[in-house]
């Protein structure tokens, strides 16, 4: 029986009087590839960003592989359980290329220096950029800093994987070879929860979709529901709008 | 006798010119250990006024606040004087040292936090998605790129703090401002006025233009590469309209 990694129950999140999250519930199985989509203010970036307590919601309770995540032990439980792609890349700027890589699995995963470079140069060769080992972030385009943050993500070797709009902040043309990484990862054992708007992507890669709207989740279902059938009126409307 | 041109006035100052080394070395003696406490006590403060704990943000800002609102010579009597009449005299340099350093420490620590504070919050974020500690946080990835933003105002502190040692002569120092002031008073060396005030002025010159000097070179190329990073930027947005 294929167990839950993420749980998230009765989440309630407030930014001052702002509701941004009512009442979530949503379960995440071991390996399995969610997305979540909808408008932008409908709550999709704080609720991934709840499952690794970047924000603490203000009520309910989020579990992680069987284990409650509490302000107490957040740091412990999200260096072995989760890892994290944002919409910035967040790469580290003073530091090369094989340094952002190394650095987590050697400080925190206590791998020697050469098990690290080992393990940054076989990300590096999945996400294709093994020659950028000694680049720095900057000199590097939008589209090759993700692949670089995926492969970040990726060497803290955890079970899960959680995406923040990883492609809206490339340029077009760009945005292809990040979604072809993450392709390739979907084939793996990791459990990914992608907030994106690449409705080709949540089609291709999905085995649930969810829709949020004003905090809430209004409808979920397999990507074959989803696109050929949806129920709620708001999705439809979505929909319409961005697929053409 | 006392006049700039006057020859005799300067062969007095010339002949005392180990008073002068003299006052000199303790300025930078006091200035320095004075400095060490300032940036011991501007990082801890500055960590706390940005860090998540509300109550040291509140300790922070009581410290800061209360040391950048009242005149450094207070606080500087204060210490000498309260110490020193309860019988547990601290001495002049030690009360000179701590004084400057509590003072100067307030104001490293506000650039300490502003340092911090002009770290992008992704790279918070991205720490901390990692699962790094609040200390591996600062001392890894916040700290090692806000250095390049605290160290023009840091030197600028430095240079502050020299001059400030000027503050001990009320609590009867021997750092150079109040050595040169006995020396143009006293009864065998007196008199020679402008020559002996240029001399001291001279050496504090010498040892804070270059500091100064090094902090504006540093801010000026930090301001170039900021904008070389803007205009790299804005040639990116406008590649994708």
């Amino acid at each position: 029986m294929i167990s839950n990694m993420i749980k998230l129950e009765n989440v309630n999140k407030y930014f001052g009087d702002l509701h941004v999250l009512k009442d979530v519930n949503l379960t995440v199985k071991e390996g399995e590839k969610l997305v979540i989509i909808g408008p932008s203010g409908s709550g999709k970036s704080t609720t991934v960003r709840c499952m690794n307590y970047l924000e603490e919601p203000t009520s309910g309770h989020v579990y992680i592989d069987g284990r409650e995540l509490t302000h107490r032990n957040k740091t412990a439980l999200i260096r072995e359980t989760t890892s994290m792609v944002f919409q910035q890349f967040n790469l580290y700027p003073h530091m090369t290329v094989m340094k952002n890589l190394t650095l987590a699995p050697m400080k925190l995963h206590h791998k020697s220096k050469k098990e690290a470079e080992e393990l940054a140069c076989h990300y590096l060769d999945v996400v294709g950029l093994r020659d950028k080992a000694e680049a720095y972030p900057t000199t590097l385009s939008g589209g090759q800093q993700q692949r670089i943050a995926i492969a970040r993500a990726l060497c803290a070797e955890t079970k899960i994987v959680l995406f923040d709009e990883p492609t809206s902040a490339l340029d077009p043309e760009t945005i292809q070879e990040v979604l072809d990484v993450m392709i390739k990862l979907a084939k793996e054992n990791i459990t990914m929860v992608v907030v994106t708007h690449e409705m080709g992507f949540a089609r291709q890669v999905a085995d649930r979709i969810v829709f949020m709207a004003d905090g809430q989740i209004i409808e979920e279902g397999t990507p074959d529901h989803f696109f050929e059938n949806p129920s709620n009126e708001r999705v439809k409307q979505f929909l319409g709008k961005i697929i053409r | 006798m006392s006049g700039i041109l006057s020859p005799q006035a300067w062969e007095k100052v010339w002949t005392f010119r180990g008073t002068f080394l003299l006052g000199l070395g303790n300025t930078i003696q006091v200035a320095l250990l004075g400095l060490l406490l300032a940036f011991i006590l501007g990082i801890i403060f500055g960590l706390m006024a940005t860090g998540e704990n509300k109550v040291l943000k509140v300790i922070s800002r009581v410290y800061v606040e209360l040391i950048q609102n009242t005149p450094l010579l207070l606080q500087l009597c204060f210490l000498y004087y309260a110490f020193a009449f309860s019988s547990h005299s601290l001495g002049i340099l030690v009360s000179g040292m701590i004084s400057l350093g509590v003072y100067h420490g307030a104001y490293i620590a506000e650039v300490v936090r502003a340092g911090i504070e002009a770290v992008p919050k992704g790279q918070f974020e991205a720490a901390r998605s990692q699962g790094f500690s609040y200390v591996q946080r600062m001392f890894y990835i916040i700290l090692p790129q806000s250095i390049k933003i605290i160290l023009p105002p840091l030197v600028n502190q430095v240079v502050n703090m020299i001059k400030n040692t000027s503050c001990l002569y009320l609590i009867g120092g021997s750092d150079l401002i109040s050595l040169t002031y006995s020396f143009v008073t006293g009864e065998n060396t007196g008199g020679a006025y402008a020559p002996a005030y240029i001399l001291s002025g001279v050496l504090f010159f010498c040892i804070c233009f270059p500091l100064s000097t090094l902090a504006s070179v540093w801010e000026n190329s930090l301001k170039k590469r900021e904008r070389r990073v803007v205009v790299q930027k804005k040639t990116a947005l406008e590649g994708r309209v």
